[in-house]
């Protein structure tokens, strides 16, 4: 997974560097009726790109969650292996009988190679997997290093060298042969060693384990971030009024702390969604019979000097997603701290 | 300087140690029993328990571990296997070859693939984010930043196997990826690598174009910039012998991350091109539940990864004299 991973790093080093530079947009300058929010909204409507890669990521998303719906408007679903009730539909040597991999008014996307199933249908779902699990594991991830982040930041002392050592530690680690090695030992502490392992276990192993590797970057951010408002004077007012640390925590940093959290998320979030279908791809993720981006790329692997077309259409989508992705990522940043270059 | 390197490399050991000790307990987490799987059908209780001598596995896990440690300074005795020398590793529980040997032995091609792409990425990335930051604003900055865009939102196990299937099989411009050591045939080594080479820095390239453009635009419109050309610089001047240094800084940090990771093995280039690399080893290892094998890979590939962190500060240092180690 040499290239999700470091270049997962690579983009949390750049906001590193201009995120302190912008606190928070905290301090609204007499414009009474709009908030920091509704400016950066404002900002966002006039950039096109933003808006136009904000489309695509919303239909994915809608394909993903619509998928259950759209197989069965379309009439098919992805783990029927239709060429064994009609054998016509591969050739002799098991792939797709017709033109370009089969693509047919039936089968939209055409059928896979071997097994005979429908791909359109393969594809809706694995896209479905492959977002769920980068989705919760970005969830969890934000939300793990959120608290660590703040805590050590507010905390500091001792805490706060416990905390930055072990991230250290953490971002040292070759994540991609850690992913590898992980996985088995995860599975290992559900079910026994010969017993099959259920599809959400390896659902929820991977969002664990990206999970557990991916929080130290946006918890580093934000440790410095806390550092730094820590000693502002809205800080001291709330802790002179006699205001609780879980006060001061949730409403007067958190707020203050979007900006950075929801920038990294959005590199996050893409970084996921590669990292998980490289993991399937090495076999240790998601495996066969159901469906995911990453599946339906190993099983492209196989066959791509015969059959390239079954391997365009998961491979495609992917860079369509990220980049669209990543392009949305970009707009956000620049609507939500425009003082901010790239 | 040296108080530098002593303090860090002290802190990259600690991390190693950590790292090493991780993978030793996350090993043991699954209850398994290697003696058990290179014992085989007729598996004796006296079989067994010589294996387990040989292994090294008839200990506790702290004692196991302490031992391991040992013999990678001092070298270390195996029953069956006989001594083994210094940088111990210890022995393959599935075939038996000596860790370190079998890491070295991958290790040429993994460096050749890590090196022979930084050299691509490197020189292509940094330079066409040079160019993209002088022509700001034309149709040339638009070009590289756009491909660079693409770059970064493309995967290799997408893009490997696309440029297999048009350069290899349909064209055939390139021949199937093959590693032939350097020593031996240079040119044949050049073209073994040359398509994961120029696969693997399509990906890299574009981070490093859009961060050297983004800190070279930053570094153009300090003040240090305005009053060299004020004093009459001319424009390649100041950008060639002054922007540039204060651009470098998180490149060479990039750069760092990068190749310690690719050094560690590039676990799925490895696997799209079918070359047979430490990344490769790493997989196998998991397969087949190889602890000696796995913990000789992941330290060497955590060792990469802390070693170009402190190189990464130590350069840092020689580019920017403001940073002053301490």
């Amino acid at each position: 997974m040499t290239p999700p991973t470091p270049s997962a790093a690579a983009p949390l080093e750049v906001t590193d560097e201009s995120a302190p530079a912008s606190p928070a947009p905290a301090t609204s300058q007499g414009n009474e009726s709009r908030s920091p929010g509704r400016l950066a909204w404002t900002r966002f409507k006039r950039d096109k790109t933003g808006v136009v890669s904000a489309g695509i990521v919303i239909f994915f998303f809608v394909i993903a969650l619509a998928a259950p719906l759209i197989a069965k408007l379309y009439g098919k679903d992805p783990y029927t292996t239709y060429a064994s009730q009609r054998p016509e539909l591969l050739n002799a040597f098991s792939y797709p009988a017709g033109p370009n991999g089969g693509m047919s008014s039936e089968f939209w996307f055409g059928i896979e190679p071997q097994l005979g199933r429908d791909v359109f249908t393969f594809l809706l779902y694995g896209i479905r997997t492959s977002l769920g699990i980068a989705l919760a594991a970005t969830l969890l991830t934000c939300l793990v290093g959120v608290v660590v982040g703040i805590t050590a930041g507010y905390l500091g002392g001792r805490t706060d060298y416990f905390v930055g050592r072990v991230i250290d530690i953490l971002l040292s680690f070759p994540s991609t042969l850690f992913f590898i090695a992980f996985m088995p030992v995860v599975y290992g502490l559900f079910v026994a060693d010969d017993e099959n392992i259920p599809t959400s276990l390896r659902a929820v192993s991977l969002i664990l384990v990206l999970a557990v590797f991916g929080w130290a970057s946006l918890a580093r951010l934000l440790r410095g971030q806390v550092l730094g408002l820590r000693e502002r004077e809205f800080v001291e007012a709330a802790k002179v009024t006699g205001a609780s640390p879980w006060r001061i925590v949730f409403k007067e940093l958190l707020p203050n702390l979007w900006t950075p959290i929801i920038i990294q998320s959005t590199l996050m979030l893409p970084a996921f969604v590669t990292a998980e279908a490289g993991l399937a791809f090495l076999g240790v993720g998601i495996i066969d019979p159901t469906p995911d981006w990453g599946v339906m790329i190993q099983r492209g692997a196989q066959f791509y000097t015969e059959d390239i077309t079954f391997m365009l259409f998961p491979g495609l989508s992917m860079v369509i997603f990220v980049l669209a992705f990543n392009l949305l990522g970009d707009s956000v940043r620049d609507a939500l701290d425009p003082k901010s270059k790239r | 300087m040296l108080r530098f390197l002593v303090r860090r490399v002290f802190g990259a050991m600690v991390i190693l140690l950590i790292i090493s000790a991780v993978t030793f307990w996350l090993f043991y987490a699954v209850p398994r029993d290697p003696a058990m799987m290179s014992c085989g059908k007729n598996c004796t209780p006296e079989n067994l328990e010589q294996i387990r001598k040989n292994l090294g596995i008839d200990e506790s896990i702290i004692m196991q571990y302490w031992h391991w440690l040992a013999g990678i300074f001092t070298g270390r005795d195996y029953g069956g296997y006989g001594y083994c020398d210094a940088p111990c590793l210890g022995y393959s529980f599935a075939n038996n070859e000596p860790v370190f040997g079998t890491i070295m032995n991958r290790m040429p091609l993994t460096l050749s693939l890590a090196f022979g792409s930084a050299a691509f990425f490197l020189v292509i990335g940094v330079g066409a984010g040079m160019l993209a930051a002088l022509k700001q604003g034309k149709f040339l900055d638009k070009f590289a930043s756009s491909v660079s865009l693409l770059g970064s939102s493309l995967q290799i196990y997408f893009v490997g196997y696309i440029a297999m299937f048009f350069l290899v099989s349909q064209l055939g411009i390139f021949s199937q990826p093959s590693y032939t050591p350097l020593t031996e045939n240079p040119a044949a080594w050049v073209s073994g690598l040359l398509l994961p080479w120029l696969v693997l820095s399509i990906i890299f390239t574009a981070n490093y174009t859009r961060m050297t453009r983004s800190q070279m635009v930053e570094q153009l419109s300090e003040d240090y910039v305005r009053t060299a050309r004020a004093k009459g610089l001319s424009r390649a001047n100041v950008f060639f012998r002054f922007a540039w240094r204060g651009a470098m800084g998180p490149i060479v940090t990039l750069f760092g991350i990068d190749l310690g990771t690719l050094i560690g093995g590039a676990i799925i280039t490895e696997s799209v091109f079918s070359l047979q690399g430490v990344g490769r080893l790493a997989v196998q290892a998991v397969d087949q539940s190889d602890l000696p094998m796995q913990l000789g890979v992941t330290v060497l590939a955590a060792g990469a990864i802390v070693f170009f962190n402190i190189v990464v500060d130590a350069v840092y240092a020689l580019i920017d004299p403001r940073i002053r180690l301490a």
